[in-house]
């Protein structure tokens, strides 16, 4: 039979531009001790380790092998999942099957990534395919510019709609020690900082940083020992369907509407906007704010700028979105998707300190990546059945 | 724990240069013939994992190039980094986590497309030691010098590898290096590193495998026999060489305890029947066999030289011909559990080995060996 | 005792060539445009999507294609943007050019988009739909390359 799977434990580095005071092994290290600390558990403890990174940001071939001095791997089962933007919740999808599977008990989830080692948008480009896409394609933020314009072409929304969900982000980063943009923007800075992709300003898109996280999961026999309120995984979702970026529905991102649906289908949740209490996206920039919520049936098409001008997504709102300041406010790319789980976690447990949500029973993480692919795990407090 | 079996395997041929195909193209061929062989069609597949390197293809987030003809669009996917093995085993897992019933895992490289030489020297610490030009073979002549300095062997000994391998491909249609040679052959072949000549040396290979793994409460509704997943561990040593004992392989004697101990395999010197192993160079597949308990160690050249390893002796082992006869990486180690699988279903063809109820399959992941995975699996339940 | 000197070790021109295939599919597409100035795509038996890039396998259903469609060559824009920001091109380690034009072009009988530059020639005319055609390389050697960009005409 397989296993209930519960988080019991993350650990995160102060994320920072540039960290040349660590090394990769050092970094991840921060992390895992953390981890370790938050659930009272010792290396010894722990069953196997997942990890991963984007390779060519670091230009380190074989990372789960390199980086056993700082991840705790020597003599331990190690495995390492890649999948580009969507690695850290990838990772954390991985563990929860290893852990549901009944081979591990504990296993400890580490994603990292030290974006100051290198050209992060050449390596992003190289992303893509090599014959077709690459001559052209200039990075993250050349597709995302192609999202949102096709999305307000669609549906009418213009980039104040947009900026609205930066000052958002960047307000909610103020509560969270971990994040590394921690000073609140305006719409008019946001506006008026330099446009880098039509409609897409600087302050629209997420910065460069070197960051880790580590999670812990526990089978249900020992998660309820090791602490007093578990995060446990509900469901988990995950399509990386297009192979070449011209094959996307340019304003809609498909492969979050067909997650959510087939999360709120498994778990029997009716009404996401008032069941679900909190979300921590993967949201590198602005405008994925309006449109992913969209696709995630949170509100309809073309209803997110209203919903996000109403504030219903604010801290206080009726379904926080962000309260750790998000992606903009941070993004250690290979950690960035299991930092939402982490802080997804962290809201489930009450650990979330400054930037808790009140009685939080289910949160959703995503992760983004790839080819416009998605990533998901809906986090509850109680014991799913 | 749950129960899960292989119950398809599609190997392409392997080449050393598939210039026709992309990695879509064999992935593919690869799936198509699993699906065959299980007697399925992708509606029958609930997940699929891939296995590749954004460094060996040249390309950040590998995975993008091969997940439609994998049949993963709209279906719940990912990616492991690493051997085939590895990749598999997340499969396995999937398939007895409650969410899946039926993983489809395939891995491909083409090693024809990059400098592999370079490739590897990626693989070194970049602060301490990549700038001395280290790479995958000069690592691995380095442990080579050391496994024979501890045993007292010589390289005519690790020749018979070679010998044996290239020998047994023969009689694989996939293998890319079928060779009737000597140990004089390759005692000729061409220095590479000091002691590893070229004929002591994997190829380099294009191919792509793929296997289904079904839990059991679905494993006997499809056409083929299934192959039972009895024990399966994996573990990594140290990353630094000056923290490993070289000479041996501590991560791979663990690894292969604890899977035999999941199988509850006590003597697998009598218990195992066939094995697959990953000798990316002659003198790995002695080592790994002492590693795994099935030699005694430093012995099994003299084993090997007494035809207990052949085709037709007491323990076949890599009657495929092994990575020697055709490596492509990451690919490598499905391949060696496809095969297995292929021996105890008794379907081998040319290459079958007379009496195969339990076989065992082993990759290996990063630099002389610090990563292994083991698995061993069983014609019966 | 923490050292203050923080060093960095720099990997300096280290570079991965690579000899990437473009496969079979690819390959028609490239000569075509090439030797005829046309482009190719793929129809799925099955749905009757017709895919630029060619490639073998509609993931959707599954299923080979062979039916080999000429689309285009003109189109219209699927959606776009202007690169304003200067980044090091990783396909020749040089800062590209900025601003310019990329687009997502919807040909004419394909159904998934082809990326390529959009000329700039006036910012105002490139939007979601506007009409667009290729201009092709006098010096074409098989590869994105044979097309320098695609222009909006009225």
């Amino acid at each position: 039979m397989a296993k209930r799977v519960a988080i019991v434990g993350t650990g995160q580095t102060f994320h920072k531009s540039h960290r040349p005071d660590v090394n990769g092994q050092e970094l991840i290290n921060e992390a895992v001790q953390r981890a370790l600390v938050d659930a009272n558990l010792k290396m010894k403890d722990i069953s196997a380790i997942l990890i991963g990174n984007m390779d060519h940001f670091e230009g380190i071939n074989y990372v789960d092998c390199w980086s056993v001095d700082g991840s705790g791997g020597v003599m331990k089962p190690v495995i390492k999942l890649t999948t580009g933007g969507t690695t850290g919740a990838s990772l954390a999808i991985g563990g929860y099957h290893m852990v549901a599977s009944g081979m591990f008990e504990k296993v400890l989830i580490i994603g990292w990534e030290k974006n100051s080692e290198s050209d992060t948008t050449g390596a992003i480009t190289t992303a893509f395919d090599p014959i077709w896409d690459r001559q052209v394609f200039a990075g993250a933020i050349s597709g995302l510019a192609a999202e949102a314009q096709g999305y307000m072409a669609r549906f009418g929304a213009c980039d104040r709609d947009a900026a609205r969900v930066s000052v958002r982000d960047r307000k909610h980063a103020t509560n969270n020690p971990h994040a590394q943009l921690r000073k609140e923007v305006t719409l008019e800075e946001v506006l008026a900082s330099p446009m880098l992709a039509d409609p897409i300003h600087l302050l629209d898109v997420c910065p460069r940083t070197d960051g880790a996280c580590a999670v812990i999961m526990a089978n249900e026999d020992v998660a309820g020992k090791i602490c007093s309120v578990p995060d446990w995984i509900w469901a988990t979702a995950a399509r990386h369907s297009y192979t070449y970026l011209g094959d996307g529905d340019w304003g809609r991102l498909t492969s979050m509407e067909k997650c959510s649906k087939e999360i709120w289908k498994k778990t029997g949740i009716k009404e996401p906007r008032k069941e679900i209490d909190v979300i921590e996206m993967y949201q590198p920039y602005s405008f994925a704010g309006l449109i992913w919520i969209e696709d995630m049936g949170i509100v309809g098409h073309g209803e997110a700028p209203q919903y996000i001008w109403d504030g219903n997504t604010d801290m206080g709102g009726e379904l926080p979105v962000n309260p750790s300041g998000g992606v903009i406010a941070c993004n250690p790319i290979g950690a960035t998707g299991l930092i939402r789980c982490a802080e997804a976690a962290m809201q489930v447990m009450g650990k979330a300190d400054a930037r808790q949500v009140p009685d939080v029973n289910f949160a959703v993480s995503t992760g983004f990546g790839g080819c416009m692919w998605t990533d998901m795990l809906l986090h509850g407090k109680k014991k799913p059945n | 724990m749950d129960k899960a079996a292989i119950i398809g395997v599609g190997m392409t041929k392997i080449e050393a240069n598939k210039q026709r195909e992309t990695f879509a193209d064999m992935a593919w061929e690869a799936v198509n013939k699993a699906l065959a062989d299980a007697g399925m069609t992708i509606d029958d597949i609930d997940n699929v994992i891939t296995t590749s390197s954004d460094f060996w293809d040249g390309r950040t987030i590998s995975c993008m190039a091969v997940a439609d003809a994998s049949g993963a669009a709209d279906k719940n996917t990912s990616c492991v980094e690493g051997d085939g093995t590895f990749g598999a085993f997340y499969g396995y897992t999937r398939a007895l986590s409650g969410s899946y019933k039926t993983t489809l895992v395939t891995g491909h490289s083409k090693g024809s497309q990059c400098v592999s030489s370079l490739i590897t020297n990626s693989s070194f610490d970049p602060i301490y030691e990549r700038g001395l030009g280290m790479d995958m073979i000069t690592a691995c002549a380095m442990q080579a010098n050391a496994y024979m300095d501890r045993t007292g062997l010589k390289p005519e000994d690790m020749a018979m590898v070679s010998v044996k391998n290239h020998g047994n491909a023969l009689k694989n249609p996939v293998a890319q290096l079928p060779m009737k040679i000597s140990v004089d052959d390759v005692m000729k072949s061409e220095m590479i590193a000091d002691p590893l000549r070229k004929l002591d040396c994997s190829p380099v290979s294009d191919g792509c495998c793929a296997v289904i793994i079904a839990h059991e409460s679905v494993a006997t509704k499809f056409k083929q026999q299934p192959v039972w997943i009895r024990g399966l561990s994996f573990c990594t040593d140290h990353f630094f060489f000056g923290d490993r004992d070289l000479a041996r392989s501590k991560s791979l004697a663990e690894a292969a305890k604890n899977a035999y101990s999941m199988a509850g395999i006590k003597d697998p010197k009598k218990e195992i029947d066939v094995v697959e192993l990953y000798d990316a160079f002659t003198y790995q597949e002695l080592l790994w066999l002492e590693e795994m308990g099935l030699a005694e160690y430093g012995k099994a050249a003299d084993l090997l030289k007494a035809g207990h390893f052949n085709m037709d002796g007491p323990l076949p082992v890599n009657p495929s011909g092994g990575l020697l006869a055709g490596h492509p990486v990451i690919a490598a180690g499905l391949y060696r559990i496809a095969e297995v699988v292929m021996q105890l279903r008794g379907d081998a063809g040319a290459h079958q080995v007379k009496k195969a109820k339990t076989g065992l399959a082993h990759g290996v992941n990063g630099l002389c060996g610090q990563s292994h995975c083991v698995w061993i699996l069983d014609k019966e339940r | 005792m923490a050292e203050k000197e923080q060093l960095i070790i720099e990997s300096g021109d280290a570079s991965q060539p690579f000899a990437y295939a473009v496969g079979m599919h690819g390959s028609k597409f490239f000569t075509e445009t090439r030797d005829n100035k046309r482009f190719m795509g793929l129809k799925c038996p099955k749905c009757g999507k017709v895919y630029i890039p060619p490639r073998g396998v509609c993931g959707q259903c599954f299923v080979e294609m062979n039916d080999w469609v000429e689309v285009g060559p003109k189109g219209v824009i699927g959606t776009f943007t202007i690169l304003r920001f200067a980044f090091i091109d990783p396909e020749t380690g040089h800062q590209k050019p900025v601003p310019y034009g990329y687009g997502f072009i919807k040909l004419d009988g394909a159904d998934t988009l082809l990326q390529h530059y959009i000329a700039l020639e006036d910012e105002s005319k490139v939007k979601v739909g506007a009409r667009v055609e290729p201009v092709f390389a006098k010096d074409r050697k098989g590869s994105t390359r044979d097309v320098e960009y695609f222009r909006v005409i009225d």
